[in-house]
């Protein structure tokens, strides 16, 4: 028995309400992130992602308030990620009750914010978010590059060189995201989940691509990911967070039980 | 009955995550609960119990601490007899010394040692460990301490550290209160007289941990069979 494999439910989160669908029986709003993440903290998840789509001002502060909200009620730890491109951001989350913040464009956009931010508030807080896209050349085997703006902007620079960089400026986890695989349900892009894995120490959080909890294992055992991150396949209950638990520890995965208390 | 809760305020990281989560415990009890968040003498002095947190670097939190002269206000709670629980680098911070940014003098309230996860830790399969240990991990306890009342052995808390101190370190006069595996044993929890300390988040460790927080806001201070304090 160690350390646990984590189940992180991801609510994409626009004006401070839930998108991309969430769909529970028995909540009357599927679209309030409060009730969604209360949910899914009660079914056992082990932490709670929150992605901020938001473009406007007006909106950023309403996930502010958002984050707040979920923050005092449920207690494990909850990541924050989009548009986080100062320091301030980072405080406003922390302050608001986020454990951790993603970074992802900011990171490419000026390295450095993402050593200011470790120096600043500690590795552990600080998520780097890799979109990553497979662009083989013949004859030189795989190999991925890192995207912005959702897959759409190309940086030229190496998946693996950057995750290594980002680390070595104080990343103390990696949430790493196949552009190839995102929204297609066919299962994550293992073999770049197993590249980024072994290239640094880190904790990885595999993304992109969950459609089975068949998946959920590969990604762990052949994806050699610390944790595993879905959407839909919880939002719209063609599994619960316990399903996938006890899917995983039939595979001889270790995960979290919900504590018993006397 | 009123129940001050002042939580030491010396400018590291993330104080109201622990803030939410007694908010949280204290709402749910008849008694009132006051929440501080503070780095003044005399708030911590009048508060019942005092929590100390911490994330972040050992250099930057000690060299607050010496600023704001954190280690004479414990001292003095710890002369009161006022529980304390102290949190992740709160719990580093009591300690002789850490090995972060290479090598920093600590309160010396407990003594012993911070080290450093190894890059190349293996487990017992011989699979690398990844570090910062995060995540969920097993708690080994004895029960006795107020502090696990309801709180079964081997329950999972949420970690989140590169530095920990080996179960070892610890001396007669401070006792392990709780170790988790992860490379080597380590010290999850560990107890002196009215401190309480822990590596993992009870703030963030859900019913477990909201419910070692409860225990918290109950407990006097004092430790009954624990024959090593």
């Amino acid at each position: 028995m160690g350390l646990a494999k984590r189940i992180i439910p991801c609510l994409d989160c626009e004006n401070g309400r839930v998108v991309k669908g969430v769909q529970f029986v028995d909540i009357r709003d599927a679209g309030d992130p409060v009730e969604v993440a209360r949910r899914y903290c009660e079914a056992g998840a082990d932490e709670i992602t929150f992605l901020d789509i938001t473009a406007s001002h007006e909106g950023r502060q309403t996930t502010i308030e958002t984050v707040k909200a979920i923050a005092g009620q449920v207690f494990i730890p909850l990541t924050v990620g989009g548009g986080i491109r100062t320091l301030q951001n980072i405080q406003d989350m922390l302050n608001a009750g986020a454990d951790k913040v993603a970074i992802n464009t900011a990171a490419v956009d000026n390295p450095d914010f993402v050593r200011e931010a470790a120096e600043r508030f500690g590795s552990q807080c600080i998520v780097v978010a890799v979109d990553a896209k497979r662009v083989d050349e013949e004859s030189k085997g795989a190999r991925w590059e890192v995207f912005t703006h959702g897959g759409r902007k190309r940086t030229g620079k190496d998946a693996i060189e950057w995750v290594r960089e980002m680390v070595g400026l104080g990343a103390g986890e990696i949430l790493l995201t196949s552009m190839d695989r995102d929204g297609t349900k066919i299962g994550f892009d293992l073999d770049l989940n197993r590249a980024v894995s072994r290239a640094v120490s880190v904790p990885i959080v595999a993304s992109g691509g969950v459609g089975n909890l068949q998946h959920l294992v590969d990604g762990i055992l052949i994806g050699e990911a610390d944790a595993v991150l879905a959407a839909s396949i919880f939002h719209f209950q063609e599994f619960s967070i316990q399903e996938a638990k006890a899917f995983m520890d039939s595979a001889g995965i270790e995960v979290r039980e919900l504590a018993i208390l006397e | 009955m009123l129940n001050k809760i002042a939580i030491i305020d010396y400018g590291m990281g993330n104080l109201h995550s622990v803030a939410k989560a007694l908010d949280h415990v204290g709402t749910q009890k008849e008694d009132h609960v006051e929440i501080s968040i503070t780095a003044d003498p005399r708030v911590i002095e009048a508060s019942d119990r005092v929590v100390f947190p911490g994330v972040g670097a050992i250099r930057d939190c000690m060299a607050a601490i010496n600023r704001l002269g954190i280690g004479a206000i414990i001292g003095d709670c710890i002369a009161a007899e006022k529980p304390i629980l102290a949190i992740c680098v709160g719990m580093q911070s009591l300690m002789t010394m850490s090995d972060e940014n290479g090598g920093v003098n600590c309160l010396d309230i407990i003594p012993g040692r911070v080290k450093n996860f190894s890059n190349r830790l293996l487990d017992e399969q011989g699979k690398r460990l990844k570090v910062p240990h995060m995540g969920w991990n097993v708690v080994s306890f004895d029960a006795g301490h107020p502090l696990w009342t309801g709180i079964k052995n081997r329950t999972r808390f949420y970690f989140v550290h590169s530095y920990y101190v080996p179960t070892t370190e610890i001396n007669p006069g401070s006792q392990v209160a709780g170790q988790t595996l992860y490379g080597e044993n380590f010290v999850a929890a560990v107890a002196k007289k009215n401190i309480f300390a822990t590596q993992f988040h009870p703030e963030k460790s859900q019913a477990a941990g909201l419910l070692m927080l409860k225990n918290f806001l109950e407990w006097d201070g004092t430790v009954v069979n624990t024959e090593h304090l």
